[in-house]
């Protein structure tokens, strides 16, 4: 085994220089940064010279209104989405399924991806359009039932729900192609069995598709649970609103303007630390449970 | 066996294309009206006559981006970021993922690198303290700070490693055996066998550099210095009318808002929807590839 050490190898560990070294300093020197957290920091004394203030900036931040808000919205926004996000991709690949010509599936398949590549930006830009209380084209046709015009993205009860909805739009079509991919890893031989003893469509869907693509449902499902805390900054922050704050601001949003609008860096890190720490142990439980049941591993 | 369809069955065959066909429209009709209306009359985009075809047909809202200055010289800031950016990404990211590609007996302590590169998924420092290194480095209103800090995407490395671990082994071990080294045998052997790979890659890194926004708003402190997308957040969706010049309130007189708004969303969008044929080629090898592990 002396091999190991030839020269050629060497250039192995030459390689992984340029990575090692943007990892350390753009992710594992700002972990250290952390720290900032504990201070009562000062942008001009810096890191090492901003003093130790303990928990105080927790404790701040635990007696101030807004935090147990943020955290609820946070949260009920992360969920409602997790849960909406993995039921539509299902069905919709289920039905895909059942069509037959393959050239409809495959513009479809086309056309519900697309929202996927698109910023939050452009397509805030877009739903601040079409859901505009005046001229927006959704309210022009709620207009027909003769429903009032509603101010989706003003109105504190309706964001939660636009949020969703719209963050479903985008991301559904991107998901299916995973179910997708499972479903056609299904044994035809099963449904021919399965037709032989008499079982019909709906029957054929029920015991053999959906237990097909079980194990990737769950497998998504425990891998969302990392989310928890993550309601989606960028849609949220090319969104919303001061009118809608008591509905839609978030962890990430509330630390944005914390930091980079009041400058209350010790604060605004507290929070961040805190966000931090709980999606970690949050996504090493959810691999964990992947690894354990269904034999997933990420490299 | 043939079997004659049910009238259900035909029933809900009708019910899932009818149903299919209306989400796909849905997903793009906001694109299309938002098209019809940057084609529109000032007047008629304002006071909301336009459905999903230009009222008053005019270019009058792209005649008045092309010239606007702050729109073309973002532009040009998005397109060096896109060149500059892809390039060290894939660089850096083929690097980092060959020598991972290899068992520990090749590379000593490879599960400890692994760990170190996949941490990161894992935890991060967050806003705040990311923005006080960007900052001490001196690197705010550089375009390094919208290059460097992103440069290695751990979930890109992971595709290639596990792409790179299932080329044939003789391969390379023939390439060793000619007297190639590892740097020779990278560059003529692993990275032509995995173009598909590194083009689904490529494909990613333009993406996620094109759609970039916030790293443009927090670590450039003039708005002359931001990128596209970041210009684009302040003007559509922040709606700051102050930075308007004089010149600039005369030229709206023509033009409502919403027109121009619409036509800037459309430009903003244009390059991701001509690269989308070759995004949807790849994408799905891309998802396959990430999935397939030994």
């Amino acid at each position: 085994m002396n091999n190991r050490f030839k020269l050629g190898n060497y250039s192995l560990y030459l390689m992984l220089l340029p990575g090692l070294a943007l990892i350390v300093i753009f992710n594992y020197v700002p972990m250290a940064g952390l720290a900032i957290g504990f201070q009562q920091f000062n942008p001009t004394k810096g890191l090492f010279g901003s003093e130790y203030i303990g928990f105080e900036n927790f404790k701040y931040v635990y007696s101030l209104d807004d935090t147990m808000t943020v955290l609820r919205n946070t949260v009920s926004i992360a969920v409602m989405k997790m849960i909406a996000g993995l039921i539509v991709p299902i069905v919709v690949a289920l039905l895909l399924n059942e069509v037959g010509k393959a050239y409809f599936r495959k513009g479809v398949q086309t056309l519900i991806y697309l929202p996927h590549f698109l910023s939050w930006v452009i397509l805030a830009g877009i739903l601040m359009d079409v859901l505009s209380p005046s001229t927006g084209i959704v309210n022009q046709f709620l207009g027909l039932f003769g429903i009032k015009p509603i101010f989706f993205l003003g109105n504190p009860s309706w964001f939660q729900p636009v949020l969703v909805i719209s963050d479903v739009w985008k991301e559904f079509g991107f998901n299916t192609i995973v179910y997708l991919a499972a479903l056609t890893g299904i044994n035809p031989n099963l449904y021919e069995a399965a037709q032989m003893d008499g079982a019909g469509r709906r029957k054929q869907t029920w015991y053999i598709t959906l237990p097909g693509i079980l194990p990737i449902i769950i497998l998504l499902a425990t891998l969302s649970l990392g989310n928890v805390l993550n309601a989606g900054f960028d849609q949220v922050f090319n969104m919303y609103s001061p009118v809608v704050y008591s509905t839609g601001d978030i962890i990430d949003t509330y630390v944005y303007r914390l930091g980079m609008i009041n400058f209350q860096f010790g604060v605004a890190t507290a929070v961040g630390l805190f966000k931090s720490v709980v999606s970690f142990v949050l996504i090493s439980v959810s691999y964990m449970l992947a690894y354990r049941f269904a034999n997933y591993r990420i490299f | 066996m043939v079997r004659r369809k049910s009238p259900g069955r035909t029933a809900f065959i009708y019910c899932n294309y009818t149903l299919l066909a209306l989400l796909s429209l849905l997903c793009i009709f906001p694109l299309i009206q938002v098209l019809a209306i940057s084609f529109s009359s000032s007047y008629a985009a304002a006071s909301g006559l336009v459905r999903f075809f230009p009222v008053d047909f005019t270019l009058d809202a792209y005649k008045y981006v092309a010239t606007k200055p702050e729109f073309l010289r973002s532009f040009g800031i998005t397109i060096e970021r896109v060149l500059l950016g892809v390039s060290i990404n894939m660089l850096v990211t083929i690097l980092v993922a060959y020598p991972l590609s290899k068992d520990s007996s090749q590379l000593r302590f490879r599960t400890a690198f692994v760990w170190l590169f996949v941490f990161t998924m894992l935890f991060n420092g967050g806003l705040i303290p990311t923005y006080v290194v960007i900052k001490d480095l001196h690197m705010l209103n550089s375009i390094w700070a919208l290059v460097l800090p992103g440069a290695l995407p751990i979930f890109n490395v992971i595709l290639l490693l596990n792409f790179f671990r299932n080329i044939p082994k003789e391969l390379l071990e023939a390439s060793f055996m000619d007297g190639a080294n590892q740097w020779s045998t990278l560059w003529r052997i692993v990275v032509p066998v995995s173009l598909p790979a590194l083009a689904t890659i490529t494909l990613f890194a333009t993406v996620g550099h094109w759609n970039a926004w916030f790293d443009g708003i927090i670590y450039m402190n003039q708005p002359d210095k931001y990128p596209l997308q970041s210009y684009m957040q302040t003007i559509i969706v922040a709606r700051d009318m102050s930075n308007l010049s004089l010149d600039d309130i005369d030229k709206l007189k023509n033009v409502s808002d919403r027109n121009i708004k619409a036509a800037q969303i459309f430009l903003g969008a244009l390059p991701i929807l001509l690269i989308y044929p070759l995004l949807q080629r790849f994408f799905m090898t891309g998802i396959v590839m990430g999935s397939v592990k030994e």
